[in-house]
């Protein structure tokens, strides 16, 4: 264990620990818009840095390992004075249009703007000024509001393990794109929307849908596969409009296209409510219990004139253990064929 | 032959004294005694091509050598032993070298740097025979911590100490790196260390290898030195023939081989962390230090990156002792440094001189002063991360202490002369526009902070400045060097506080509305002398706007508002009517 004192107070944590962990261990806040306690520190804000004794220029806490008989101090007003420099550089070349901003009101750097009090800006000078172009159904990309934080290269790379996207261009220019700066084309898990700080990765899906002050938060569980993903859904009156998932689940957080984007259905005119029966050659609306006498009638039907081996099942490795227990249980015990399968299985 | 000399015709020289001496049969006739070799840059730019000719010991240089003067000197000077005199470098060449004190550069411009023998017979390769052969790591260590070499990349952090944290790292693997990619405007010292003695580095990378504990090393080069590479990859390719490099060294345990790795071209990518993301196939993005690389460097693992004037002087720190060493030098920096000298000087070229001489006599008695006769106004050392020294402080002692505490710093090594016809806040302003491009766009404060600088910057040499914008240039200035994350964001506003801090009467006349050095185009008005014109209407046929006016033989007239201030008239006149300010 590793003893140090920040901002006055004794702390003791393991070896490898960052002073900025250290610090929110001892609820001492520190501001910060790259850091993300999933993800490998990046150090590119500068928000987060400290004052160590000893130390003749300012730390970064994120990526700063503690060390024995450390002397942090969090704050400063030279400290704050270079954060606040830091913020406004940020803003000179930030849309700042708020007001019509999906992420208005859960924006990290809206919230540091404030806390700060940066209304004038001295640094005013040249933005930067993209096309939006993104023909894909579920990310929206507005790069202008991007702040190079490099979160959504980093949950692309060390989570989901794709890579899409990465640094461009040097200085100024830099820029945060897929290869040749072509369109996203990926999984579209929209991890990278659930890291972003601002509103330079937003869902198409819940554009304009509603404010975060308007909505209930539903907790439920994904029900697209076994894996059981909690999910946090936004519901504005009776309607689910955005749905994202709490750090603190059993999926930490993260969860694929269907469960990020898979809800629109949920409202939809073509939804399947009930079972339908083709009679006459035309659906026909049915209760489960005529759909289940019928399926179980023909089962046994087909069973009696040519053989259990006529008949397959093919189950979902998506499936929990138990439900794919059941199926082939029932194929196998009440069919009475070998027949079964799942899609892993090829 | 560097780079330089090949550009000014070294090449076509060579060829020349080829076809003449075997023409002429000498060559033929007395091969035995005759021969001709092809060496390193010997540092005088401003003379090139510089060729020797050494008749029974006695040494006659020929400075300007062009292919139509070849056949003349074999005549005259090779075959009758009668030089031709008027083409003899004259006191210039000889004051350039008399004040310089070579280590670093000593079998440079003498021997031929794509001959591993050459080298060899100079005692080359000794020193790490010695070392591998009979000395302990620690012992080497200790050499290298008492001769008090100090990095030369820029740093001036002392070798030995980098050194010794990476020998007490425990890990099996570690590396050793050579930090190549020379990237300031004006600097070319590592470039002409590798063309001229590639094998000087080599030799110091496996004795720095050897005391770590090393068994991989790499050259990080930029690709846009080819003929630097060239001779590396020869020379690594002849160190390894003669078993200086691979598998069991000189007979002993110690296995060493250095593997060549080109640059893509980003100035960030000389800062080792960013340079360490580099071979590893990463963006060349920095990351934050501590850790630094020589506990956790390449792929993870302990690694010492040192420049490569730094390697270079390892050999002969081993061949001649610590002691020699440390004779030279002020009492914190020793040894001597390579610079750069660029700019508006007579000599400008490759200089090495012992650390702590006067910038003075760097500038007049190695320099040969500011050319035409101008007047000298500052020097600007260290490239974007340095500051301009002006000219009442030209006797600061040239060494990392005395340079960083005028403003400025030592660098790799950059030195360009600025005189009166040199802008300060054009200066800074080109150095801006450099570093704001080249910032790797990683952190905020180096990324739109640069920018920002350099807008403000743009706007007073276009005589839209602000009031206030000098002291926010310093407040932002300050802010940037605080924050940035690395080297390059926490030196870029260098250039432009060191010119605030000793010509703020240049900034303050921008925001009047004049640019004292007549530099920056927008704040000029071109006008004609009536006591000066004679009518000659040169300047009419010269002007590619149609903007002056005026009959044969009376006074011409320039219309501001159709004027584009290109300066054609200016160059034109020749009775000095033409007046800009």
């Amino acid at each position: 264990m590793i003893k140090l004192t920040i901002d006055n107070k004794i702390i003791e944590v393991a070896e490898g620990t960052t002073v900025l962990d250290a610090a929110r261990m001892l609820n001492i806040e520190i501001p910060t818009l790259c850091h993300h306690p999933k993800l490998t520190p990046f150090g590119g804000c500068r928000l987060c840095i400290v004052e160590v004794k000893g130390v003749p220029r300012p730390l970064t806490s994120c990526t700063t390992p503690v060390s024995e008989g450390m002397e942090v101090v969090t704050s400063t007003p030279a400290i704050e004075d270079l954060r606040k420099t830091v913020l406004e550089l940020i803003l000179s070349d930030h849309p700042n249009d708020c007001m019509i901003c999906e992420k208005a009101g859960d924006c990290a750097l809206q919230e540091l703007a404030y806390f700060y009090g940066i209304k004038e800006n001295r640094l005013e000078g040249e933005r930067r000024i993209y096309k939006k172009k993104d023909g894909n159904p579920f990310i929206e990309r507005d790069m202008e509001k991007c702040i190079l934080c490099g979160r959504c290269v980093k949950v692309c790379e060390e989570v989901e393990g794709v890579g899409a996207i990465d640094f461009t261009y040097r200085g100024f220019q830099s820029k945060i794109c897929p290869t040749f700066e072509k369109d996203l084309d990926c999984e579209f898990c929209g991890q990278c929307i659930a890291v972003c700080p601002t509103g330079a990765l937003t869902g198409k899906a819940w554009k304009q849908q509603g404010r975060i002050k308007d909505t209930r938060e539903t907790e439920t569980t994904c029900g697209y596969c076994g894996c059981g993903c909690s999910l946090t859904l936004h519901v504005r009156g009776n309607e689910v409009i955005k749905i994202d998932s709490r750090e603190d689940t059993i999926n930490e957080g993260w969860l694929c296209v269907k469960g990020r984007f898979g809800y629109t259905f949920i409202n939809s005119p073509d939804r399947l409510k009930k079972p339908l029966i083709k009679r006459n050659g035309r659906f026909e609306e049915a209760s489960w219990n005529e759909a289940l006498d019928y399926i179980a009638e023909r089962l046994k039907k087909i069973k009696k004139e040519h053989g259990p081996d006529s008949i397959a099942g093919l189950s979902s490795a998506r499936c929990t253990n138990e439900e794919n227990y059941l199926f082939q249980k029932f194929i196998r015990a009440a069919i009475g064929t070998n027949n079964v399968d799942h899609c892993a299985r090829y | 032959m560097g780079t330089g000399g090949i550009a000014a015709g070294g090449a076509e020289v060579i060829n020349a004294f080829r076809t003449e001496l075997e023409a002429s049969g000498i060559k033929a006739a007395v091969s035995e005694n005759c021969s001709m070799h092809k060496v390193g840059c010997r540092g005088l730019c401003a003379k090139d091509v510089l060729v020797d000719v050494i008749i029974n010991n006695n040494k006659t240089t020929y400075q300007y050598v062009k292919p139509d003067m070849v056949s003349r000197i074999v005549k005259e000077h090779i075959k009758k032993n009668t030089p031709v005199s008027e083409w003899v470098a004259g006191e210039d060449y000889h004051n350039f070298h008399k004040k310089q004190l070579k280590v670093v550069l000593s079998d440079c411009g003498s021997l031929d740097p794509e001959d591993i023998d050459a080298y060899i017979s100079g005692k080359g390769y000794e020193a790490a025979r010695k070392i591998l052969t009979s000395v302990k790591p620690e012992d080497v260590i200790g050499i290298i911590k008492a001769s008090g070499l100090r990095g030369r990349g820029g740093a001036g952090f002392p070798t030995g100490v980098k050194w010794e944290a990476a020998m007490k790292q425990s890990a099996k693997q570690k590396y050793m790196i050579c930090n190549a990619d020379e990237g300031d405007p004006g600097a070319f010292m590592d470039r002409s260390v590798i063309e001229g003695n590639p094998h000087a580095v080599i030799e110091g990378m496996i004795i720095g290898a050897y005391s770590i504990g090393a068994d991989k090393g790499y050259v990080y080069i930029r690709a846009e030195y080819p003929l630097a590479v060239d001779r590396l990859r020869k020379a690594l390719s002849d160190a390894r023939t003669k078993g200086f490099l691979g598998k069991n060294i000189f007979g002993t345990k110690f296995n060493f081989d250095i593997k060549v790795k080109l640059g893509a071209g980003a100035f960030v990518c000389g800062e080792e962390t960013a340079l360490i993301a580099s071979i590893e196939g990463q963006r060349g993005m920095p990351r934050a230090k501590p850790p630094f690389p020589v506990y956790s460097g390449l792929w993870g693992k302990p690694t010492v990156i040192n420049n490569v004037e730094t390697l270079a002087n390892v050999p002969y720190i081993i061949r001649n002792g610590a002691q020699w060493f440390a004779s030279f030098g002020t009492e914190k920096s020793k040894g001597t440094k390579v610079f750069a000298l660029t700019g508006k000087i007579k000599n400008s070229g490759l200089i090495e001189v012992p650390m702590g001489i006067p910038l003075r006599e760097i500038i007049y008695d190695i320099g040969g002063g500011p050319e035409d006769g101008k007047l000298l106004k500052a020097v600007q050392t260290g490239g974007p991360s340095g500051g301009c020294i002006p000219a009442d402080m030209l006797d600061t002692p040239v060494d990392f202490e005395s340079l960083a505490k005028v403003g400025s710093i030592v660098g790799s090594g950059g030195m360009v002369v600025l005189d009166e016809d040199n802008c300060m806040v054009n200066v800074a302003q080109y150095f801006l526009q450099f570093t704001q491009m080249e910032s790797c766009g990683k952190c905020v404060p180096c990324r739109i902070g640069t920018k920002r600088l350099l807008e403000i910057l743009d706007r007073i040499t276009k005589g839209a400045g602000k009031e206030g914008d000098i002291e926010l240039l310093e407040k932002l200035s300050s802010d940037i060097k605080a924050a940035s994350l690395c080297g390059l964001g926490q030196t870029a506003p260098n250039p432009v506080l060191s010119t605030i801090k000793y010509f703020r009467n240049e900034y303050e006349a921008h925001l009047q509305g004049k640019c004292p050095a007549a530099v920056c185009k927008a704040l000029l008005t071109y006008y004609i002398l009536e006591e000066f014109c004679k009518g000659c209407g040169a300047c009419i046929r010269a002007c590619p706007a149609k903007a002056i006016t005026g009959e044969k033989k009376k006074l011409h007239k320039i219309d501001p508002a159709v004027c584009i201030k290109c300066g054609a008239c200016f160059d034109v006149c020749k009775f000095k009517a033409v007046k800009k300010e």
